[in-house]
């Protein structure tokens, strides 16, 4: 590759070192589909001579055959890369892009501008220092460049190149650039009273296409004075901040090669540290001295923001992955319920109530969330009220996780105050937030620990909780096996509960619908009445459609070892269907039900339940009589 | 202030860590060449004191040349690592090579079915790999924690979304993830991190008189006997030098002077063909990395 440097030829010694000392800026690059950014970003690699001649040849032949621009060199062929795309014209994806000038090595993410733009966008930014938003000079701020400015902010990147591009199509005029500036910032004003960051705003007048005002100043814009693109991204700051921000390292592994040596590994997130340095670990609150800071190339006086290091402490205190390292005097916060804004980035919605996992730095708890405050409107930034997210919504929500976490606010610390969820059951990457602040309330309510125990309650009845939990079709015969079964049980003098969906209906969940949303709300609160129950001593039935899994897994997970016993009433469809007890199938089949489970609202069957029960082969008597004889076997009830 | 070399060191051994403190059963593939040093480089420097937290696994096609198998044994025994390395029987059995098969068959039983074949029969959930962005367009698309499907198969339109450097390390029963902790680096960075750490590589890098023969306008190294030299073809000495290393038969020599590092560097600055370009498997239409990848191929 033909770096310029006259260097290289003459002195590759005196290069490398040169080469040594130069930093790295990562940048996203946000327009919309015609905006020329694919151009840009090839213009830039094109000029940073990091084009090399066998692509250089191929992007000639390239753009004769499938180029936009005639006879010349199309540059977004450049960076055009997954064959699917090539010929469909379109970017689907995040890419990285690379190249350097003699100061600085540059990461860019190219994240494309149309559907997908906010997940795409949200991963590109995540990780930039600076964000380049282009906007066509023929057509001024429109709604994407709001669409993109909205979420560059919420990300937390500051500092913001307004690159005015396609300069000569507008005869390189100095007023449409002062225009378009002036109604730039007065519109990103107010970007900073939302949960975002406020921009320190750099407008640039470019071609692309015709290499104004990217590497060099342009000869056709005389009346500029600023510095061009390049020139610019050298100097601008990349990540220095970071470095003067309190100290913070979330320790990745615990490094314990032998009995001698006990040490914890991080990437520091922020501010500095050195031998002596008083630490305090979070959420346990435990503090202690840096000893050492342990590397292979050697002890380290003191370790920055961005490097990963081991630490080694003065005392023996319990440090686990996930556990936040920070400094004495300023510490991170702990909580478990906080004020978020979250990202939605899968194909099914975001429901409140459902348990997801939530990761933050190495850290992987269980969280639920409750209903968004309110939804963003990307466009307009309107607050609209909202009661799920659905793929590419953004929204504030409150988050409760199931224990206390260290953190700080996004906009004090991008590294310690960023999470993602993901689905328990798909494993995939669902949401992504930023941390506003934690909510005071889980401070203030402290679990009460009381004498009269669950032990001791379950003693006294002389028998073991459990929640039998039935699920299956409406119709399946759940509630019906359960009433035979809890007359067995309280023939033998045993102490039951039977919870039944459409009772419960009526009372405390009479405020509730059937869609996905109530339907989870639905279970979440019956699983507590039965968490309650069992702590009281009893054996609770739970006769409840409860269609999804992630829900009755999440009832699951909220009973002690092996106090859930999954049953599955196993009826086909057209079983229930054709009993239709309640005559509700021929209700929902003429539409006069909507959101009826098995119809128009899916059921998914547990994979593995404890007992599963075919109401087909089996009497409501027989069906008891087997779990009878289950319960006995498992030790949950005695004769 | 960190340089960029100390940034993407950096960001390198904290992806490391995060999937030693994540995977059940992790791996790191060890192809030899300098890639593969960088990142086993880094990987000591990750875990020091302790040694890293996983084998090595070098997939050998057994024509490899002579001089990447002697730099592998002594690397290992000299930094007191595990190595596996595993070899398809049955490709050997049907006798499958280069010159019998041609390059895309050998590459696809003793390469690509053997990588498959190996990372099953060890169960490993997740294989550290030396991939970069920059080497070629499809690749520019690839997260660093890769999910393949059961049948290890790529899927680029179904790609996670990775944010911050918070990795989702979680996968489904048969899944397994490939990991590739130099995505940032680049060949300029690869090579001036070897000359500051002054890691060792194999001296096939390096310039120096080697039995050649041109074949198809490509140099072909004359490493062993199982070399069919034809009528037409002469061997001879020439001092060359090899930028990228893989099975001997399909990897072409480039004249060079260039007998020390810093002579490297400079050549590889000045020359004007990019990487691949040395790499036979390569020469087919401008997809078909990705093609291969979707496949399964590292």
């Amino acid at each position: 590759m033909a770096h310029q440097s006259d260097l290289i030829a003459s002195d590759i010694l005196a290069y490398l070192k040169s080469h040594e000392e130069k930093s790295l800026l990562r940048f996203i690059t946000c327009g919309s589909v015609d905006d020329g950014k694919s151009t840009l970003i090839g213009r830039m690699l094109y000029e940073s001579k990091m084009i090399f001649e066998d692509q250089l040849s191929a992007l000639e032949s390239d753009s004769k055959k499938s180029g936009t621009q005639g006879k010349d060199i199309d540059f977004a062929l450049l960076v055009d890369g997954l064959a699917s795309e090539r010929e469909q014209g379109i970017t689907i994806d995040v890419a990285y892009r690379f190249f350097s000038t003699d100061k600085r090595k540059f990461i860019v993410a190219d994240t494309p501008g149309h559907e997908q733009y906010t997940r795409n966008m949200a991963t590109g930014a995540s990780t930039a220092d600076l964000a380049i938003i282009l906007v066509d000079a023929r057509k001024g701020v429109i709604t994407q460049t709001r669409r993109h400015s909205l979420i560059v902010s919420l990300l937390g990147i500051r500092n913001v190149v307004l690159a005015i591009n396609k300069m000569d199509l507008v005869r390189y005029s100095q007023r449409k650039f002062e225009t378009i500036e002036k109604d730039y910032r007065e519109f990103a004003e107010g970007l900073g009273e939302g949960h975002g960051v406020k921009f320190d705003i750099t407008a640039i007048p470019v071609s692309a296409l015709k290499g104004d005002n990217i590497v060099t100043s342009s000869q056709n814009m005389t009346w500029f004075e600023g510095p061009s693109l390049l020139e610019f991204l050298e100097e601008a700051p990349a990540g220095e901040n970071l470095e003067k921000a309190a100290f913070r390292m979330p320790v990745q592994w615990v490094n314990r090669p032998n009995a001698d040596f006990r040490g914890f590994s991080g990437q520091v997130a922020s501010g500095r540290i050195k031998e002596g340095d008083a630490i305090r670990v979070l959420p346990s609150g435990r503090e202690a001295k840096v000893n050492r800071i342990v590397t292979l190339d050697g002890e380290l006086k003191k370790a920055v923001a961005g490097q990963s290091v081991t630490l080694v402490l003065d005392d023996e205190i319990d440090i686990s992955r996930g556990d936040v390292i920070s400094e004495a005097k300023k510490p991170a916060e702990v909580a478990d319920q906080f004020e978020t804004t979250l990202i939605w980035m899968a194909e099914g919605p975001m429901l409140p109530g459902r348990p997801y996992l939530l990761k933050t730095g190495p850290k992987t708890v269980r969280a639920t969330i409750t209903a968004p405050k309110y939804q963003i409107n990307v466009n307009s930034f309107e607050h609209v009220a909202a009661t799920k997210l659905e793929l590419n919504e953004i929204g504030v929500c409150n988050i409760a996780t199931d224990q206390q976490i260290a953190f700080d606010p996004y906009t004090d610390n991008r590294e310690t105050g960023a999470f993602i969820l993901i689905d328990r059951l798909t494993n995939a990457t669902v949401g992504a937030g930023t941390i506003h602040f934690a909510l005071r309330r889980s401070a203030n309510i402290h679990w009460q620990a009381l004498d009269v125990n669950r032990n001791l309650r379950s003693n006294l009845k002389l028998q073991k909780p459990a929640v039998l939990w039935f699920t299956g079709l409406s119709g399946s015969g759940k509630s019906t096996i359960a009433n035979i079964l809890e007359k067995k049980l309280a023939a033998m003098g045993r102490h039951t509960y039977l919870l039944d969906g459409d009772n419960v209906r009526h009372g405390l969940n009479k405020d509730l619908g059937f869609t996905d949303a109530d339907r989870v709300e639905n279970i979440r609160r019956v699983a507590e009445v039965a968490k309650l129950m069992s702590d009281a001593g009893l054996i609770t039935l739970v006769s409840f459609i409860s269609p999804f899994r992630s829900e009755r897994r999440m009832a699951r997970s909220m009973m002690e070892e092996g106090e859930f016993v999954e049953i599955h009433v196993d009826t086909p469809l057209e079983v229930a269907e054709s009993r239709d007890v309640k005559g509700l199938y021929a209700k929902a089949r003429a539409g006069d039900i909507k959101n009826f489970t098995g119809i128009d609202s899916p059921y998914e069957p547990p994979n593995n339940p404890e007992i599963a029960i075919n109401t087909v082969e089996l009497t409501a008597e027989q069906a008891a009589d087997n779990l009878f004889n289950y319960l006995l076997e498992r030790g949950i009830i005695d004769t | 202030m960190l340089t960029h070399l100390q940034k993407l060191e950096a960001e390198s051994i904290h992806i490391m860590r995060e999937v030693a403190a994540e995977a059940e059963n992790p791996v790191m593939l060890y192809s030899i060449g300098k890639d593969s040093a960088v990142m086993l480089h880094i990987a000591m420097k990750a875990f020091f004191p302790a040694t890293p937290p996983f084998p090595l696994l070098h997939v050998d096609t057994t024509w490899k040349f002579r001089e990447m198998i002697e730099f592998r044994d002594a690397t290992v025994s000299t930094l007191g690592l595990d190595l596996i390395v595993h070899i398809n029987e049955e490709g050997v059995e049907q006798g499958i090579g280069p010159f019998s098969h041609g390059s895309a068959v050998h590459t696809d039983v003793m390469k690509t079915t053997a990588l498959k074949q190996a990372l099953e029969k060890h169960g490993f959930d997740v294989a550290f790999g030396g991939a970069r962005r920059d080497e070629e367009k499809s690749r520019a698309k690839e997260r660093i924690f890769s999910f393949r499907s059961e049948d290890h198969r790529w899927d680029p339109k179904n790609q996670r979304p990775e944010l911050w450097k918070i990795y989702n390390t979680r996968k489904s029963p048969g899944e397994s993830i490939r990991v590739f902790p130099l995505s940032n680096w680049t060949e300029l960075d690869i090579w001036q991190y070897i000359w500051l750490e002054k890691i060792p590589i194999v001296p096939l890098y390096y310039a120096a008189e080697r039995p050649v023969v041109e074949r198809d306008g490509t140099l072909i190294m004359v490493d062993d006997d199982r070399m069919p030299i034809r009528p037409e073809e002469q061997v001879e000495y020439r001092k060359v030098r090899f930028r990228t290393l893989g099975c001997y038969p399909l990897t072409g020599a480039v004249e060079s002077s260039a007998d020390t590092l810093t002579a490297i560097i400079q050549e590889m600055l000045l020359t004007k063909t990019s990487e691949r370009q040395g790499r036979v498997i390569d020469h087919d239409q401008a997809a078909s990395m990705e093609k291969k990848k979707q496949e399964g191929y590292f």
